[in-house]
């Protein structure tokens, strides 16, 4: 017990453990084809996206929302770092939230949730959603019964980074493409403004710019990554609410708190976004949520708004052959 | 490479993403990308000037120029993280709204004026040794030395280096000033 | 501490991981209370009688760590008999003289002794009798005069006694009554206190200015010392009591203090007194025993630092060259002296009390009538532009052509435009590296006073013949001062290394000290800062030290430097138990090594190195070698933790009770209503408001705090004109309860309109179910929250809450209540213009207010220095006030 003793101390173990980018390389993956490309299971989309095996392995962020403090570090970190504008000084009444919504220069933004529960039960006694309504008066009577306790529920949103991205899908351009880390970015330089990806996004997150009229989200800081370097919101985030690295010890990492939250008792906590078999194959960024997505904002059950193309496809293809056939034959028949 | 066999619909047809949805559509923009602190001249170690935890900061500096603050993961209090207000560092430092020029107004003027640094420096020097001598108490009314004045007072340190505080304790002491206060107290 | 700290925070969630119980305190659910497993909202002014019903709580069920409140703190001592208590007095404890306290009759049996902080001043004590006390004070070889104690703790007037008695009222009924917490939530914290405490572990208390601005702040921190210390919480990992400070260097600027009551290093700045020599200096300020005991070494070290060669044993060092103090000089005072004319210049730097300062309009009426001003600031803040946009000009009192004042706006450096250390809230040193040049006018404020110097100084120099033989006189303190610092680059920026170096000090060769046991006051040494000595030890900015944390132990001494003596930990050696063994080996930090016969551990040792546990000094002993081998609080005069404070204290030994000096109920627990020893200023632009059952009381029903956020800082000056934290918190506001809305048709988002006897402003509304109303004493009580860092100027505008403050301060430390006022709410925005002070002369007419209200006696005989009265010396240390 020497006090210069300078040996490694664990909490910077789990620190660079957690924070630093230290990149495996990906194991050689079959290319997935066909119908299977746009919707389902997707082990790596990278190498889906004609990047070669040595490509680097799928990162992303697992963001816990129930050691978040709400102190939107990650939101002011991801504009200093992405050089954003500011986007409006409006009060919204939505709680502490005056960012409303992810959109163009607004990458990261953190949700503000007041509920009342019942201390006994952890569940909520009002719905709890966000919205611009006042909240309704306690119900408490003057002994104390039917006391409820506040709960604040805080939420770091950013895009997902989905599996099977619809954004990307439908793209006219090429602007928005699957990089070599299985993120999704925009290269702004390509991107003509056509505002395809907006309607397509499960979650609402991409948006045009209004003053330059480009489509713009979260990069997961494509250029720091690429140096090597951890996402500025990750970078910035206090309490490790934000946590980034290789998807796949993030996913193992996410069950064992949650393990560790239900056996605290903390039976309403669950995974959001983590699952390969959900409606966008798994997000590159998921969440844990104390709640129903619903009550952040999130939508319940999101499908990649591409799922069907394929199907679709045919249906128009048959349709536009039945056009042209029956097309065809009338000028035929005028033949005769 | 020859500078057509990077058109994307070569690349797309030719190479491993025929859907044209990842290194096919890739742009050369894209390919250079790279964290901007890359290019930095010089990393300078500060520390965060908003509250008292003592975040460590790192300042990446090119042609200059402040291109980005981030925390210093060395921090054994702060291990590299950083609030908000620690976050937009690079924003207060170079904020095109910071002031820049000495502003001064007169007495019961309704605008501001331009002064030169070393005049007004010159000016304070001056209303300093006047007010210290209109004000100067050698000795209260029975005799007892307070060798002081009152006339001038100063507030402000909280934010300040310790050299600076130290700089005018010092001065203000000597010139008898004792009404010297900061942010401590209030 | 999520809300205003949150990278501190991080060490709290990481405790919670390992298993800490987080408990927050506070009137309003803020983020904290989001990560808390338990949150405690109480009635905003309530804290002393919360902590004291916790300190009622240990004694009765006989929860203190016996063997180191015996050992380590006062509790055995014996008080002298003629004290008497709030609980015999009604509310004053003996002393009492209508407005203030003499405090003989709390001293200790048998001998006095001097405190480590606080009201040292000790002259009428120690020098006031005859040339023989004076002649003993100042110093030989007198055996020491012991306090008489009594280790069963069982005498009737041992501190342990006292403290018993005094808090014994301080039940969980009455908690439930004064602060609105229910009886299972006060049991449920009082009970994981005592649980968490003792050998095998530790609590710990964070505070800020929650606890500091208030009419009784100094008090709220005793209370909580008195928990911390009968748990063994104090000196101990993972224990003390830790100020949470707003400001990169506020703790910096108390140790070597822009304060008026200071000099470096905590020495007291004196105060007149005839014929007042080094000699006497010392012996009225220093203490028997304990590192103070050679504040001269400290003393002579500082004077040869400022005046080097001129400085002298024959001419007392230049002890004559410090002005002297004569009562109360803080801002407050300060600025009814601006507003009557008395104080002509001003120097704001890096400070905004334009919005900034309690009763803001009272701030800029001072700046008005000011003869020059000088504003130093990265921004173009209010304090700076009263006279062209303040309200005051917006609302027609008064215009530009009327304000006389001639206003100096002098662009400052960042952070990252100059050399310097912060000393953070830990009170360790960080430099931070010049990363670039400041542009156009921008200079650091070491270059402005440097060069102001400078100025001064030739100035001076080059009239003197022109001067008679007084202004000679009186210019000399300034022509010997020592200024010779070198300079660098184009412009000409003075080094701060070298300053910090002279801070540091040197020895006889000129070489730098490694510390402050070096000091002598023979004059062969000089040191800026004694505290500080040590920073610069071998030549070494010690400051600028980065040793990656990873690769350090947990204590990291390898980063930065913290004073004293690089000790992470104060007053650590009660970390061991008397005979020097660590408590517990999971609470292991400092310990007696008996085969090198030296302390040793984890930290530096805040101990005489190779003084043995069983070390009994003799009776001619003084100064460090006075105290006993287990005596770890070795700044304090008797080497022990202090359950009551014989000294040092303006309004008490011992924390009571006592209601804001606006607040809505009366105080059940003695007909005094107030502390009876704060400090009041009756004028017309601070009236004060009735309170509990005064008449005219029930027109401020409601009880209002100011807060923070994490989105903003202090006044705004660094964030309301950044785009990225406006849009963040992009409007002032007011935090209310459902209840609240209800009663008073407050629509949310809508406007409101908040009233004190001070002014009024206006806000946004959010009805939030964080804020809830409490029952106290048997009625509703609405309390609303209310963000200060708003002002006319920036990117995002606001009203300032100062605007509703009125200024009434803590005796102690002259700080200002801001954290418990009673106020109005009602629907829609303020009127403008000169219906404005219409407004709030209604209601002051409508409240009866007089310049006698808030006062406690009925008659003007009541009004406590309102004319400039001076009142005699000095404050504490520990402050930890950082915001309004």
């Amino acid at each position: 017990m020497s006090p210069d003793a300078s040996s490694e101390h664990p909490l910077f173990g789990l620190e660079r453990s957690m924070r630093t980018g230290a990149h495996g390389r990906a194991e050689p993956e079959e290319v997935t084809g066909g119908v299977n490309r746009l919707s389902g299971p997707l082990a790596d989309p990278s190498s889906e996206a004609g990047y070669p095996a040595s490509h680097p392995e799928r990162v992303g962020f697992f963001t816990d929302t129930s050691v978040c403090i709400g102190c939107k570090a990650c939101e002011v970190a991801c504009k200093e770092w992405n050089l954003l504008d500011e986007d409006g000084l409006d009060l919204t009444g939505m709680s502490y939230d005056n960012t409303i919504d992810l959109g163009a220069t607004t990458w990261r933004h953190v949700a503000f949730v007041e509920q009342r529960i019942d201390p006994s039960t952890r569940s909520r006694v009002d719905l709890g959603m966000p919205g611009v309504g006042a909240p309704q008066e306690s119900t408490e009577g003057a002994d104390g019964a039917g006391a409820t306790e506040v709960r604040w529920l805080m939420s770091s949103d950013v895009c997902k980074h989905c599996t099977h991205a619809a954004c990307l899908d439908v793209c006219p351009t090429g602007a928005l493409i699957r990089t070599e880390h299985g993120t999704v970015v925009v290269q702004d330089e390509v991107c003509n403004g056509c505002g395809y990806c907006v309607p397509a996004c499960p979650y609402g997150v991409i948006d045009i710019h209004p003053r330059n009229g480009g489509a713009f989200k979260c990069t997961l800081c494509q250029d720091r990554l690429g140096s090597g370097l951890a996402p500025a919101c990750a970078t910035a985030c206090p309490t490790e609410s934000i946590q980034y690295g290789p998807l796949d010890q993030l996913r193992q990492r996410a069950e064992q708190r949650l393990d560790q939250l239900h056996e605290q008792g903390i039976t309403e906590a669950r995974l959001y976004g983590h699952d390969p078999t959900d409606g966008v194959g798994g997000d590159g960024a998921f969440f844990l949520l104390l709640d129903e997505p619903e009550v952040y904002g999130l939508p319940p059950d999101p499908v990649v708004t591409t799922r069907d193309l394929p199907a679709m496809a045919a249906y128009a293809l048959a349709a536009a052959t039945t056009a042209a056939v029956t097309i065809a034959s009338c000028f035929l028949g005028g033949r005769r | 490479m020859r500078e057509w066999l990077r058109w994307p619909v070569l690349r797309q047809l030719l190479g491993s993403d025929p859907l044209g949805r990842g290194q096919a559509a890739r742009s050369a923009a894209t390919d250079r990308e790279h964290a901007r602190t890359e290019d930095a001249d010089a990393v300078v170690g500060s520390v965060c000037p908003y509250c008292a935890v003592g975040c460590a900061q790192r300042v990446f500096v090119r042609d200059g120029a402040v291109t980005q603050i981030e925390g210093d993961p060395d921090s054994p209090v702060s291990r590299g993280r950083l609030c908000p207000k620690g976050s937009a560092s690079r924003s207060l430092v170079t904020s095109p709204d910071r002031q820049r020029r000495v502003a001064y107004r007169r007495p019961y003027g309704t605008e501001w004026e331009e002064l030169d640094l070393d005049t007004a420096v010159d000016m304070i020097a001056d209303r300093v040794i006047r007010t210290r001598d209109e004000t100067w108490q050698e000795t209260d009314s029975d005799g007892t030395r307070l060798r002081r004045t009152m006339g001038i007072a100063s507030l402000g340190g909280a934010t300040l280096d310790n050299e600076e505080n130290y700089l005018m304790k010092k001065l203000y002491t000597a010139l008898g000033a004792i009404q010297i206060e900061n942010q401590a107290r209030i | 501490m999520a809300e205003a700290h949150p990278v501190g925070f991080q060490w709290v969630m990481e405790a919670k991981r390992r298993g800490a119980k987080i408990i927050h305190v506070d009137p309003r659910f803020t983020r904290t209370s989001a990560m808390a497993d338990t949150f405690v909202p109480l009635r905003a002014g309530s804290d002393i009688a919360f902590l004291g019903g916790l300190i009622n709580h240990v004694l009765r069920g006989g929860h203190h760590f016996h063997e180191y409140v015996v050992n380590y703190t006062n509790a055995a001592t014996i008080v002298d008999e003629s004290f008497a208590d709030t609980e015999d007095l009604d509310g004053v404890f003996s002393g009492f003289t209508g407005d203030a306290y003499d405090p003989a009759s709390w001293s200790y049996q048998g001998s006095r002794v001097n405190p480590a902080a606080g009201e040292r001043d000790q002259w009428n004590d120690v020098l006031g009798a005859s040339e023989h006390d004076r002649a003993a004070a100042a110093g030989g070889s007198t055996p020491r005069a012991e306090p008489e104690t009594d280790p069963s703790l069982t005498h009737p007037r041992c501190v342990f006694q006292i403290l018993k008695r005094h808090f014994a009222r301080y039940t969980p009924e009455l908690v439930e009554q004064l602060c609105g917490i229910e009886r299972w939530r006060f049991h449920e914290v009082a009970e994981a206190l005592v649980a968490n405490s003792g050998r095998q572990r530790t609590t710990a208390f964070a505070y800020a200015v929650g606890w500091t601005h208030h009419t009784v702040g100094v008090q709220y921190i005793r209370a909580a010392s008195i928990l911390q210390l009968l748990l063994g919480n104090i000196g101990r990992p993972g224990g003390g009591i830790l100020a949470l400070r707003g400001h990169a260097s506020i703790q910096g600027s108390t140790d070597i203090p822009t304060l008026f009551d200071l000099l470096p290093g905590y020495i007291p700045m004196p105060s007149a007194h005839p014929d007042l020599s080094l000699d006497d200096f010392v012996a009225t300020n220093a203490a028997d025993k304990g590192y103070w005991a050679n504040m001269r070494d400290y003393v002579v070290s500082l004077l040869k630092a400022w005046w080097g060669e001129y400085a002298t044993a024959e001419n007392d060092f230049r002890f004559d060259h410090l002005p002297r103090l004569t009562g109360d000089h803080g801002s407050f005072r300060t600025v009814i002296d601006q507003i009557e004319g008395r104080v002509r210049g001003y120097f704001v730097i890096g400070e905004n009390p334009a919005v900034g300062t309690a009763n803001a309009h009272q701030q800029r009426m001072g700046l008005a009538n000011l003869d020059w001003l000088v504003v130093r600031d990265l921004n173009m803040i209010e304090t700076a532009t009263f006279w062209k946009d303040g309200p005051e000009v917006d609302d027609g009192e008064t215009s530009p052509t009327e304000i006389g004042t001639e206003v100096f706006f002098l662009p400052a450096a960042a952070h990252t435009e100059k050399d310097g250390t912060f000393t953070n809230t830990q009170r360790m040193l960080q430099w931070h590296h010049k990363a670039v040049e400041p542009a156009d006018d921008q200079r650091s404020d070491l270059w402005f006073f440097y060069h102001l110097g400078l100025r001064i100084k030739s100035k001076l120099a080059a009239r003197r013949l022109e001067r008679d033989a007084d202004q000679r006189e009186r210019d000399r303190p300034v022509l010997e001062l020592t200024w010779d610092y070198p300079t660098e680059g184009a412009i000409e920026e003075p080094s701060a290394d070298a300053v910090l170096r002279e801070i540091n000090g040197t020895d006889a060769n000129g070489r730098a000290l490694s510390s402050y046991t070096l000091l002598r006051s023979d004059g062969s040494t000089r040191s800026g800062c004694w505290i500080y000595c040590g920073v610069y030890a071998e030549e070494v900015n010690r400051a600028a030290r980065r040793e990656p944390g990873q690769r350090q132990s947990w204590v990291a001494p390898g980063w930065g430097w913290a004073w004293p003596a690089n000790r992470r930990i104060l007053y650590n050696r009660a970390a061991a138990d008397p005979a020097g063994r660590p408590w517990s080996e999971r609470k292991a930090h400092v310990w007696w090594d008996e085969r090198q016969q030296r302390w040793t551990g984890h930290d530096v040792p805040d101990f005489e190195a190779t003084k043995p546990p069983d070390y009994e000094p003799a009776a001619e002993a003084r100064g460090p070698e006075a105290l006993r081998g287990t005596d770890p609080f070795v700044m304090q005069g008797d080497g022990l933790g202090w359950l009551y404070a014989p000294a040092g204290l303006r309004d008490g030994p011992l924390p009571t009770h006592y209601e804001p000096q606006e607040s809505p109920l009366s105080n059940t627990l003695h007909t005094t209503q107030r502390n009876p020893a704060r400090q009041l200023y009756h004028r017309p632009e601070n009236r004060y408001q009735p309170s509990g059952a005064e008449p005219g009381a029930e027109v401020f029903p409601y009880v209002f705090t100011t807060f923070r956020l994490t989105e903003h800082h202090t006044a705004g000056g660094m964030s309301r004109w950044l785009p990225h934290l406006a849009e963040l918190a992009p409007a002032m506001f007011f935090e209310v309860s459902p209840e609240l809305a209800a009663e008073r048709a407050l629509r949310h988002l809508g406007w409101a309109t908040v009233i004190t006897a001070r002014g009024a402003i206006e806000g946004r509304v959010l009805v939030t179910q964080r804020i809830r109303p409490l029952r106290s004493n048997g009625r509703t009580l609405h309390q609303i929250g209310i963000p200060w860092h708003w002002g006319p100027n920036g990117l995002t505008t606001g009203d300032a809450a100062n605007e509703l403050l009125g200024v009434a301060l803590d005796p102690t430390v002259h700080i200002m209540e801001t954290k418990a006022g009673t106020c109005d709410i009602r629907p829609g925005r303020r009127p403008r213009g000169p219906e404005l002070n219409r407004l709030v002369a209604t209601y002051r007419a409508r409240a009866g207010i007089t310049e006698h209200t808030g006062g406690d006696a009925p008659t003007p005989d009541g009004e406590k220095r309102d004319d400039g009265t001076p009142d005699s010396g000095t404050t504490t240390a520990e402050g930890g006030g950082d915001e309004s």
